[in-house]
C-alpha cells in the first residue's frame, strides 16, 4: 500500500511537472535562442518518460496483484464460511443472494480498495504538488489560478448528487424491465389463453417510457457537466493569461514561461477533480457490497462444535447406531412448533419406517438424526452420548444419505458415485451401483459410467437419480442410513430395484426411510406413524393392519392410489 | 455487415438526429482546438508584438487592439470558444442520449411485443434466460454502441483531422512532427486489444467456472453437508479461485506493458513536438505562440487516440449482439388466419383431427366428436394420450394437423383468435400469477370488470376463504416477493380468473390435480349452477368428480376409446370402470 502511495506520488509529479517543463524550455531555450540546453532537455524529459513509464508498469502490477489477491482471499474465506453455515441458514437465503455477494460485490471490493486507493492518492498528490508548484514559481498568479478550484469542487459536488440519484432510479427501472421480460416469457402461455398480449404490451411500455425518460434525464445532466468543468478549466485559463500576460506586458516579474506553464497546468486542474468525484460515488456504491459480504463473513452457523474441532475423519470412535430422542422439542422458525416432547427409541441396525401425511413431521426426524438441524430442548443420543458431544464431522462421515429429490452434481455417473467415498476405486463404484441394482441402467447410458449426468442431474430421470444417490449413499458403507422416498412415482423396475436395495444393503444398518410406496414401506422392521409431530401407531406392519387404525386406513387409500396410477401410466 | 443494415433499421426516425450528433461532435472539436489559436495570439501579437502566422480570420478578430486590451479580449474570447465548444459537446452527448435511447426503447418494445405474440408451442419450450439475456444485455451493448463507442471513435477521427488541418495552416513540416508517433499509438493499442481479447475471454471463462462451481456447491449444501465433504469442496473452490485469480493477474500485468508502453509513446510524441518545435522557435522559423499551440495539441490529442484502437475493438461486440437480437426476430409469429367473430353458443365438434407436436409422433389420431351447447363432457386417460392437447386445439392454441375443430359449426381456424379465446378460456394446470395483488391476478383478462364479479368468481372457485386468512385480502401480493400460495390455491385462483370472464366454453385442464377431491367436485357443481347454458370439458384423474359430467370421454393412445355417461360406462369394461371398482370396492386381498 505504502509503495503504491509514493508510486503515485512520483506519477503525479511528473504529470505536474511537465507544464513547468515547457516554461523552462521557453526561457532557457527559446527566448535566449540557446540551443545548449536542448541536449539537457531531450535527456531529461527521455528520462521522465522512462521513470514514468516504469512506474506505470509497477504500480499496475503492484495494484493488480493485491486486487486479485483481496478478492481471492475474501472468495476463500466466505466459501469456507458457507460450508460452516447451517441448513437454517440456507432455508432463509436465496441462492442468487450468496451467488451476489461472492461474485461481483467481491469484484467489485477489489477493484475499489486497490484502484479507488490509486486514484485518490492520485488526485489528492497531483493538486496538491501542482498548488505547492504553483506558488512556487508564482504566488499571486497561482491564487487568482487557482480561485476556479472552490467552485469547480462544489459544481462537481452538486453534479455528482444529481447523477447519483439519477444512477439509482435507473437501475431501479431496469430491474422493473428486467422483471417485465421475465413475466412476458414466463407467463406467454396464461397471456395468451386470457387474450392479454395487448394490454401486456401497453403496461411493458410504460417501463420503457420510464426508462427512457429518466435515463435521457439522466444522461442530459451528466451531458452538462463535462462542458461545465471543462469551461471553468478555461476560465482558469484565462485568468492566468489576462493577469498573466499583463503582468509579462508591465514586466513585473513574470516571464513567458512561467506564463505558459500557468496556462497548460490551469487547463489540467478538472481532472483530478473529476477523477475524485467518481471514485467518491464508486466507494459510495461499494459501501453497500461491503456491508452485505461482511454480512456473510460474520453469519454464525447455528450448529457449533462444542469444545472439540472436527476431527480427522480417520480417527473418529466408531458408531453402533442406537437412536434415542429424549423430549425433543424442535421449531424451524418461532412459534411453529414441529415437535413436543417427542420420543422415539431405535435398535442398531433397525430398519424405521416414517410414515404419515406431509407436515407430519417425518423430515423433521431424519433431519435431527442427521444432525442438520438440533433440538431446540431435549436431546438426542447415539449409542448413549448425546450427539452434541461429538464432532458433526463424526456422525456425518458415517451418515448414508438419500434426499428425497436426490441431488447429483453435474458431472459423471462415477464420480457422483465416488463422492460417497472419495478414494473408492472404479471396481467398488461400480460394486456399489450393483447392490442397489443401477448397474445396468448405467451400462446402457452413452458413455456407461463416464456419462454426463447434465447440470443437477437434468438428463437422468428422478428413479435413476435416486439409484445413484443410493449408490453414493452405499459407498459410504455407513452405520445410519436415510433414505428419504422421492413422491412422484417412479417406474416399476426402478421401484423394485428400490426395494430389493433396502432389503440387501440395510440390513445391520440403522435406516430411516420416509416411505411413500407400500413396497418400500413393507421392508420395515418397524412402523412409525406420525401425525403433527406426535407418533399415534408403530409397530410391525401386520400389526398395526390387524388394529385397522390409522394405519390400516393410509395403507389401504395408498393401495388405491398406486393401482390407480398404474393404470393412467 | 448485416449488422448495420439492422442498426440502420433500428435507427428509423432517429437517423438525421444522430446524423446532428456528429454534426455537433465536429463543431466542439472545432470551437474547442479555436482556443489555443487564441492563447497563441495573445502571446505572440498581444505580448510578443508580432503577426499571427495561423488563421488568419482569427487574427482578425484582434486587429486594432492595443496590447492591454487584446490580452483581456484574447482571455474572454478563450472562455466563449471553450464555452461554445461545451454547448456542441453538451449537444452532441444529449442528442446521441435521446438516439441511443429512443432506439433501444423501440428494440426492447419490438422485442416484447414479438415475444408476446409467438406461437404458444414455442413458449412450452422457450428458454427463459437466454431470451432475457438477448433483451436486456443484448440491448444494453448496442445502446452503449450508439451512445458511447460510436461517438467516441466519430469524435475522435473528427478531432485527429480537424488538428491535422489546423495544425497544416500553422507549419506545415512541424504537423508531420506532431503526427509522427500517433498512427503507432493507435495501431499499438488496436493490436494489443485485438490479441488479448481472447485472454478476456479465457478469464471470463475462468471467472464462470468460479461461479459454476460455488453454484453447484450451494445447491448441493445438503449432499456436501450429509456426507461430510466441507473439505473436499473447499478444496475444489480453491483451485477455481486460484485459477481464476492467476489469469486475471496474468491479464493485469499484459495491460501493465501496454500502459507503461504506451506511455513511452505518448512522452516520445511530446518529447520530439516540443524539441522540434523549440528547436524552430528558438532559430525563429516559428513563433513562440505557434510552438504552444502544437504542444496543446498534441497533449489533446493523446488520449482519445490512446482509447480508440480499444474502443474499435469492442464496437465488434454489438455486431454480434445486433445478430443475437435479429436471431429473436426471426422467430415466426403466430399468424393470424380468421376475421369471424361473434357470441357462441357453445357447440364443438372435432371432425376427423390428428395432431402432432413438430417432428414427433402423433398425438392425436382422427378424433371425432361433438358436444351440444351446455354440454359437461369430462377427459379421462393415461398419460401423454393427448387429453391435454386435444382441449388446447380449442381456443387454437394448437393447430390440428389434419381434420377440423368446429365451433359453432365455424372451423376453429377462421375465428378470430381474440373473439374466439376471450370466449373458450382454459385454465392451466400450472398456474402463472403475476407478480402482482390477488385481485390484479384474478382480474388480469378483463381489468374493467365490477367489483361484485370478482367475489362471484372467487366463490365459485372457492378461493373466498383463502382470501380473507390473508392479512391484505385481495390485495395481498403474490408471485416473487410476495406471499407464496400452495398448488391448489394456485389452481383456484387460475379458475377464478378463467370465470370472470364469463366464458361461452370453459375448460378446466386438469386443474384439480392439486386440490383435494371434495373441494374439487364442490367447485364443479358450483360453475354447473352458476354457467347453466356453458360448455365444459374437464380433464381429470378424479373419477368422483367425472361422475357428475354428462358424458365422459376414454382417450387412449391418441384415441377415443369409449365414450358415454358414468352410468353407461360402468356396465362396461374400460379405464373408467377400472379406476372406479378401485375407488370404490375395498381392497379384499390379504393385506398381511
Amino acid at each position: 500500500m505504502s509503495a503504491m502511495v509514493v508510486l503515485m506520488i512520483i506519477v503525479a509529479a511528473i504529470e505536474v511537472v511537465q507544464p513547468f517543463i515547457v516554461g523552462w524550455l521557453i526561457d532557457r531555450v527559446i527566448i535566449p535562442e540557446n540551443f545548449e540546453y536542448m541536449y539537457l532537455f531531450v535527456i531529461v524529459f527521455g528520462l521522465l518518460g522512462i521513470i514514468q513509464a516504469a512506474n506505470i508498469f509497477v504500480l499496475i502490477v503492484i495494484a493488480g496483484k493485491l486486487e486479485v489477491g483481496i478478492c481471492y482471499d475474501i472468495r476463500k474465506e466466505g466459501f469456507n464460511r458457507l460450508q460452516e453455515l447451517s441448513f437454517s441458514y440456507y432455508d432463509r437465503t436465496p441462492t442468487g443472494w450468496i451467488m451476489t455477494r461472492m461474485t461481483s460485490d467481491i469484484t467489485r471490493l477489489g477493484d475499489v480498495i486497490t484502484w479507488g486507493f490509486v486514484d485518490i492518492s492520485w488526485g489528492l498528490a497531483y493538486m496538491l504538488i501542482m498548488a505547492i508548484t504553483m506558488f512556487a514559481v508564482n504566488f499571486r498568479l497561482a491564487m487568482v489560478s487557482l480561485s476556479v478550484i472552490p467552485p469547480l469542487i462544489l459544481i462537481t459536488l452538486w453534479f455528482q448528487k444529481k447523477l447519483l440519484r439519477g444512477y439509482r432510479k435507473i437501475r431501479n427501472v431496469n430491474s422493473r424491465l428486467t422483471a417485465g421480460y421475465n413475466e412476458g416469457i414466463e407467463g406467454a402461455r396464461t397471456t395468451k389463453t386470457l387474450v392479454r398480449e395487448k394490454r401486456n404490451t401497453r403496461e411493458f411500455e410504460e417501463i420503457t417510457n420510464t426508462m427512457r425518460r429518466r435515463t435521457v434525464r439522466t444522461a442530459t445532466v451528466a451531458a452538462f457537466y463535462l462542458p461545465a468543468v471543462l469551461t471553468f478549466g478555461a476560465v482558469g485559463t484565462a485568468l492566468a493569461l489576462w493577469r498573466g500576460g499583463s503582468a509579462l506586458l508591465a514586466g513585473t516579474g513574470i516571464t513567458y514561461g512561467a506564463l505558459v506553464s500557468f496556462v497548460f497546468a490551469t487547463a489540467g486542474f478538472f481532472e483530478p477533480v473529476m477523477e475524485l468525484s467518481r471514485v467518491f460515488a464508486d466507494l459510495q456504491y461499494a459501501q453497500a457490497s461491503a456491508e452485505k459480504v461482511l454480512s456473510l463473513l460474520e453469519e454464525v452457523p447455528d450448529i457449533r462444535e462444542e469444545g472439540t474441532k472436527p476431527l480427522l475423519k480417520s480417527g473418529l470412535p466408531g458408531i453402533e447406531g442406537a437412536i434415542r430422542f429424549e423430549s425433543v422439542d424442535f421449531q424451524y422458525r418461532k412459534g411453529e412448533v414441529v415437535l413436543q416432547d417427542f420420543n422415539l427409541e431405535v435398535q442398531a441396525g433397525e430398519i424405521l419406517a416414517l410414515v404419515g401425511e406431509s407436515g407430519a413431521g417425518k423430515s423433521t426426524v431424519v433431519n435431527l438424526v442427521c444432525r442438520f438441524y438440533e433440538p431446540t430442548r431435549g436431546r438426542i443420543l447415539i449409542d448413549g452420548i448425546d450427539y452434541r458431544k461429538h464432532s458433526q464431522v463424526w456422525l456425518q462421515s458415517r451418515l448414508g444419505y438419500v434426499l428425497q429429490t436426490p441431488h447429483l452434481f453435474s458431472g459423471s455417473v462415477m464420480e457422483n458415485i465416488r463422492y460417497g467415498r472419495l478414494e473408492a476405486s472404479d471396481d467398488e463404484v461400480i460394486e456399489a451401483a450393483k447392490l442397489v441394482g443401477g448397474h445396468d441402467f448405467i451400462l446402457n447410458m452413452v458413455d456407461g459410467y463416464a456419462s454426463d449426468v447434465g447440470t443437477s442431474g437434468a438428463k437422468l430421470s428422478m428413479g435413476e437419480k435416486q439409484l445413484i444417490s443410493f449408490a453414493r449413499a452405499i459407498l459410504v458403507n455407513p452405520a445410519v442410513f436415510v433414505l428419504d422416498e422421492a413422491t412422484s412415482s417412479v417406474d416399476t423396475q426402478t421401484e423394485e430395484a428400490i426395494r430389493k436395495a433396502i432389503h440387501r444393503v440395510l440390513e445391520r444398518r440403522t435406516s430411516f426411510i420416509i416411505a411413500h410406496r407400500l413396497s418400500t414401506i413393507r421392508e420395515a422392521d418397524r412402523i412409525v406413524l406420525l401425525s403433527k409431530g406426535r407418533i399415534i401407531e408403530e409397530g410391525p406392519h401386520e400389526t398395526l393392519i390387524r388394529r385397522r387404525g390409522a394405519y390400516w386406513e393410509l395403507y389401504t387409500r395408498q393401495l388405491r392410489l398406486e393401482s390407480e396410477t398404474r393404470l393412467l401410466e | 455487415m448485416n449488422g448495420l443494415r439492422q442498426l440502420n433499421t433500428h435507427l428509423r426516425g432517429r437517423r438525421l438526429l444522430y446524423f446532428s450528433t456528429f454534426i455537433a461532435a465536429a463543431a466542439a472539436s472545432f470551437f474547442g482546438l479555436l482556443q489555443p489559436q487564441v492563447v497563441g495570439i495573445v502571446i505572440d501579437v498581444g505580448i510578443g508584438k508580432k503577426t499571427w502566422t495561423g488563421a488568419p480570420w482569427l487574427a482578425a478578430q484582434f486587429d486594432r487592439l492595443n496590447s492591454q486590451n487584446l490580452i483581456l479580449y484574447g482571455a474572454l474570447f478563450s472562455i466563449a470558444l471553450m464555452a461554445i465548444s461545451g454547448f456542441f459537446m453538451y449537444l452532441q452527448y444529449r442528442w446521441s442520449a435521446i438516439v441511443a435511447e429512443d432506439t433501444s426503447k423501440r428494440i426492447r418494445e419490438r422485442l416484447y411485443n414479438h415475444l408476446q405474440n409467438l406461437d404458444y408451442e414455442y413458449h412450452t419450450k422457450s428458454n427463459t434466460g437466454d431470451l432475457i439475456q438477448r433483451c436486456t444485455s443484448d440491448v444494453d451493448t448496442i445502446r452503449n454502441f450508439l451512445s458511447t463507442q460510436a461517438n467516441e471513435v466519430g469524435s475522435g477521427i473528427f478531432l485527429v483531422i480537424t488538428t491535422a488541418v489546423l495544425m497544416a495552416s500553422l507549419n506545415k513540416p512541424l504537423t508531420f512532427f506532431s503526427m509522427a508517433v500517433f498512427p503507432i499509438l493507435f495501431l499499438f493499442g488496436y493490436i494489443f486489444f485485438s490479441k488479448v481479447k481472447i485472454l478476456f475471454s479465457a478469464t471470463d471463462e475462468a471467472e464462470a467456472r468460479l461461479s459454476e462451481t460455488l453454484q453447484k456447491n450451494i445447491h448441493g449444501i445438503r449432499v456436501v453437508r450429509a456426507f461430510a465433504r466441507a473439505d473436499y469442496e473447499i478444496e475444489g473452490f480453491d483451485t477455481k479461485n486460484i485459477e481464476y485469480r492467476d489469469r486475471s493477474f496474468h491479464l493485469t500485468k499484459l495491460l501493465a506493458w501496454y500502459w507503461s508502453i504506451s506511455e513511452i509513446m505518448c512522452f516520445s510524441q511530446i518529447g520530439i513536438v516540443m524539441a522540434v518545435g523549440g528547436w524552430w522557435a528558438a532559430g525563429g522559423k516559428i513563433t513562440l505562440g505557434t510552438a504552444i499551440v502544437f504542444f496543446t495539441y498534441v497533449g489533446r490529442l493523446l488520449w482519445p487516440v490512446r482509447e480508440m484502437g480499444r474502443t474499435l475493438t469492442e464496437m465488434g461486440k454489438a455486431m454480434v449482439s445486433l445478430r443475437r437480437i435479429q436471431e429473436v426476430f426471426d422467430i415466426p409469429p403466430e399468424r393470424e388466419t380468421g376475421a369471424y367473430q361473434r357470441k357462441i353458443r357453445g357447440e364443438i365438434e372435432f371432425r376427423n383431427v390428428s395432431f402432432q407436436y413438430k417432428n414427433q409422433r402423433p398425438v392425436l389420431r382422427n378424433i371425432n366428436c361433438k358436444v351440444g351447447p351446455g354440454e359437461i363432457v369430462g377427459i379421462l386417460g393415461p398419460t401423454g394420450s393427448g387429453k391435454s392437447t386435444l382441449v388446447h386445439l380449442l381456443p387454437r392454441l394448437y393447430r390440428p394437423n389434419e381434420g377440423r375443430v368446429l365451433i359453432d359449426s365455424v372451423d376453429a381456424g377462421s375465428w378470430r383468435s381474440e373473439s374466439l379465446r376471450s370466449q373458450v378460456c382454459i385454465s392451466l394446470q400450472e398456474t402463472f400469477l403475476f407478480n402482482r395483488s390477488l385481485r390484479e391476478n384474478i382480474i388480469l383478462a378483463a381489468p374493467e370488470i365490477a367489483d361484485g364479479l370478482i367475489e362471484t368468481s372467487t366463490e365459485a372457485a372457492y378461493l373466498g376463504e383463502v382470501i380473507e386468512n390473508f392479512e391484505d385480502g385481495y390485495e395481498t401480493l403474490v408471485g416473487e416477493g410476495g406471499v407464496t400460495l400452495s398448488g391448489g390455491q394456485k389452481q383456484r385462483v387460475a379458475i377464478a380468473r378463467t370465470l370472470i370472464r364469463l366464458p361461452r366454453v370453459i375448460i378446466l385442464d386438469d386443474c384439480f390435480s392439486a386440490v383435494d377431491t371434495q373441494t374439487g367436485a364442490n367447485i364443479l357443481a358450483e360453475i354447473r349452477k352458476r354457467f347453466i347454458d356453458t360448455t365444459i370439458f374437464i380433464v381429470t384423474h378424479q373419477v368422483s368428480t367425472l361422475k357428475e359430467v354428462d358424458r365422459i370421454l376414454i382417450l387412449e393412445n391418441g384415441g377415443i376409446s369409449h365414450e358415454g355417461s358414468h352410468e353407461e360406462l360402468i356396465r362396461g369394461d374400460n379405464l373408467y370402470r377400472r379406476i372406479w371398482d378401485i375407488q370404490n370396492v375395498p381392497p379384499e386381498t390379504d393385506l398381511i
